[in-house]
């Protein structure tokens, strides 16, 4: 895999890693550490970058667009574990995701009317939520692993479009239907509602991604993440060393969709409601844009994906309503206002000429090498 | 019993629309091993392409539909095989990337249509005698219906008869069983991957046109609904399988009918629970191979 998965993997074995590695490694935590430390005094500074961002950084229209790419790319990287490390091809993550926001949403709807202390009563929502996400994860694990590849793809399709068509049916006014699931602030701890508290939101958002990239290192490095690596590799040598690649895969699986969910709470509460939208196929689609573009074999080439994604996709509206837009002539207007044909094509793009997504492209300008580091050189039948 | 009929024959039409769509998508799957997830594209672009035509020359009448579909099938045909040679033949034999450079196509350019055409779907005008009903053993059938069927059903032996009396059907049905040894032979298959490409295209394209007639309006998501039912039905019917297909088509479109009817409009639902009983009982679908 990528060089810090192999530093990783020597270091555990601890079979006498050269000093350099180990270096090497403590660069790697030291900066993920200082990262997030900037991140999260970032709503205490006054920074601005004009074109990127819509104001300064401690405004709360620029706090809420970057917590919200914080959760896409905690999403991303829940995706990346599937799609990445175990090699499945899932067309089904938005229904966790889902699950998560609309999940908690109703769980809250359903604790406002009881006494309940509010502490208690949102932590127990959260529980609720947890525990509806875990059981609605095995149920389409247990089913859909059943079958491999692209049959595996299209189970998860449907699961997610009945999931999709659920919602919007909006079966006893639970789910909102089109209008979507508006938060019931009740029992919501006081600092994270309002536009004041956009900055705990953020903070939140931040510590949801820390979660994600934490849990999903674990199971990276475990032994068991090491099979679900190993099956995606060769699964019919995994089987004839004696492992069942199933059991490790419905675990990814799970660990994931329990993963999505936390970041679906994550959104709820800081859209202050859940639309019909993240439960769609297209959704699911966006996701899998965003780890192909920021690199399937690197977990952060997911979390910059994430927040590359979100933040030119919100730009790229803004740039569709300029006035210096609108003076095109149709040719050109018509493409230029639409950020998801854009965005699509340089995802295609992004496939055809630039196999390690962004966080390939390191690498691939210290080599030189045309091809993806991690993947050997191929050759077609063409 | 005129319900049943209703049902049964309105199933049978959608069931058409299905397996226009599906046909191409297990052809291409069944030789070249791509999900094509910008078929519905093929779809879209073919039905609107069309729609333009066919008002521009003579609106609402025979000859502005027939226009239409004879645009509709070469839009369809030409952008699957520009598609294939210009963007799918660079990634052969890399099958993830393939079909996710097929899925950036559909967001792209389902993006692009909404852009041209606008996002609210756009009512057509059909022939007169499309939008009366014929009354067959007590239940009153919309007409359009029966063109639906008719249609599929010649494409249906169309495509039969080509892969089987054809040298390039034969090329192609060998490249479905066993696309190396084809290769070792000697023959290039590179070009039945754009034939087929191109066939699916045409039928997606002949799809779109009649998906605006029975409908009534074509909108920048026509492509996407059409092409998930597409999706169950290519796996329900065994990946590769034509026969599969038009089995699969009718069936899951008949069983979403008699859902939506007596069970409440649980159509959708019943269509997923009857893939992943499939699925279960019968991963490689009904007529689907057994590698």
């Amino acid at each position: 895999m990528t060089q810090d998965d192999l530093t990783g993997s020597t270091g555990a074995t601890g079979t006498g890693a050269p000093a350099r590695a180990s270096r090497r490694r403590w660069l790697l935590v030291g900066g993920g550490l200082v990262a997030v430390a900037a991140l999260a005094v970032l709503p205490l500074l006054a920074i601005d970058v004009p074109g990127v961002l819509p104001g300064p950084t401690y405004t709360p229209g620029t706090l809420q667009l970057l917590a919200f790419a914080l959760l896409i790319a905690a999403l991303a990287l829940s995706y990346r574990m599937l799609f990445g490390l175990a090699g499945l091809l899932s067309f089904g993550h938005a229904l966790f995701f889902a699950a998560g926001a609309y999940g908690l949403g109703m769980a809250l709807d359903a604790f406002a009317p009881s006494d309940l202390p509010s502490g208690l009563a949102f932590t127990a929502a959260i529980g609720v939520t947890l525990v509806f996400g875990l059981v609605l994860a095995l149920t389409v694990g247990a089913l859909a692993l059943r079958v491999t590849g692209i049959s595996f793809a299209m189970v998860t399709l449907a699961f997610a479009q009945a999931g999709s068509v659920l919602i919007r049916r909006n079966p006893e006014q639970a789910t909102g239907g089109d209008e979507g699931l508006a938060l019931d602030i009740t029992h919501v701890p006081e600092g994270l509602v309002g536009v004041v508290h956009t900055r705990n939101l953020y903070w939140m958002a931040l510590g949801v991604l820390v979660l994600v990239y934490l849990v999903v290192l674990w199971v990276e490095r475990s032994r068991a993440g090491h099979v679900a690596e190993a099956a995606r590799e060769n699964e019919l040598r995994v089987r004839v060393i004696g492992v069942r690649p199933y059991t490790v895969r419905l675990l990814v699986f799970v660990v994931a969709s329990v993963l999505a969910a936390v970041a679906g709470m994550g959104y709820l509460l800081l859209q202050s409601g859940a639309a019909p939208r993240i439960a769609t196929a297209d959704f699911t689609l966006t996701i899998l844009v965003i780890v192909v573009l920021g690199g399937v074999g690197y977990r952060w080439g997911a979390i910059v994906g994430g927040i590359v994604y979100t933040l030119l996709d919100q730009r790229l509206t803004a740039l569709a309503g300029s006035p210096a837009i609108e003076a095109l002539p149709d040719v050109l207007r018509i493409p230029l206002s639409e950020p998801l044909f854009i965005l699509g094509t340089l995802f295609v793009l992004v496939v055809l000429f630039l196999p390690g997504g962004i966080a390939g492209l390191p690498g691939r300008i210290r080599t030189g090498r045309r091809s993806h580091p991690a993947e050997p050189l191929e050759t077609t039948d063409a | 019993m005129d319900t049943v009929v209703l049902l049964l024959v309105t199933g049978l039409g959608l069931g058409a629309l299905y397996f226009l769509v599906a046909s191409g998508l297990s052809l291409i799957y069944g030789l070249m091993g791509v999900l094509n997830f910008a078929h519905g594209s093929f779809l879209t672009i073919s039905a609107f392409l069309g729609w333009e035509v066919g008002r521009r020359v003579s609106d609402g009448t025979w000859l502005g539909l027939g226009l239409s579909a004879l645009v509709g099938v070469a839009v369809g045909a030409i952008v699957a095989a520009a598609t294939e040679f210009l963007i799918i033949r660079r990634l052969y034999e890399r099958h993830i990337e393939q079909a996710l450079v097929t899925v950036g196509l559909s967001l792209a350019s389902v993006a692009l249509f909404e852009g041209i055409w606008g996002t609210d779907p756009i009512y057509t005008e059909r022939p007169d005698w499309l939008t009366e009903t014929t009354t067959v053993l007590g239940a009153r059938i919309p007409n359009d219906r029966f063109l639906l069927i008719a249609c599929a059903v010649l494409v249906l032996g169309g495509i039969v008869l080509f892969l089987h009396r054809t040298r390039y059907g034969l090329i192609i049905r060998a490249g479905v069983e066993n696309r190396h040894m084809v290769t070792a032979l000697g023959i290039d298959v590179r070009r039945a991957f754009t034939l087929v490409f191109a066939i699916g295209g045409a039928a997606a394209g002949l799809g779109g046109v009649l998906a605006s007639v029975y409908y009534g309006y074509v909108s920048a998501h026509l492509g996407s609904v059409l092409l998930i039912f597409a999706f169950i039905v290519t796996v329900i019917g065994g990946l590769g399988s034509l026969t599969g297909a038009a089995i699969a088509s009718v069936l899951v479109a008949v069983l979403q009918q008699f859902a939506n009817f007596y069970l409440a409009g649980t159509g959708d639902f019943v269509v997923v629970v009857a893939l992943a009983a499939v699925l279960l009982v019968r991963p490689r679908g009904l007529l689907g191979r057994t590698t």
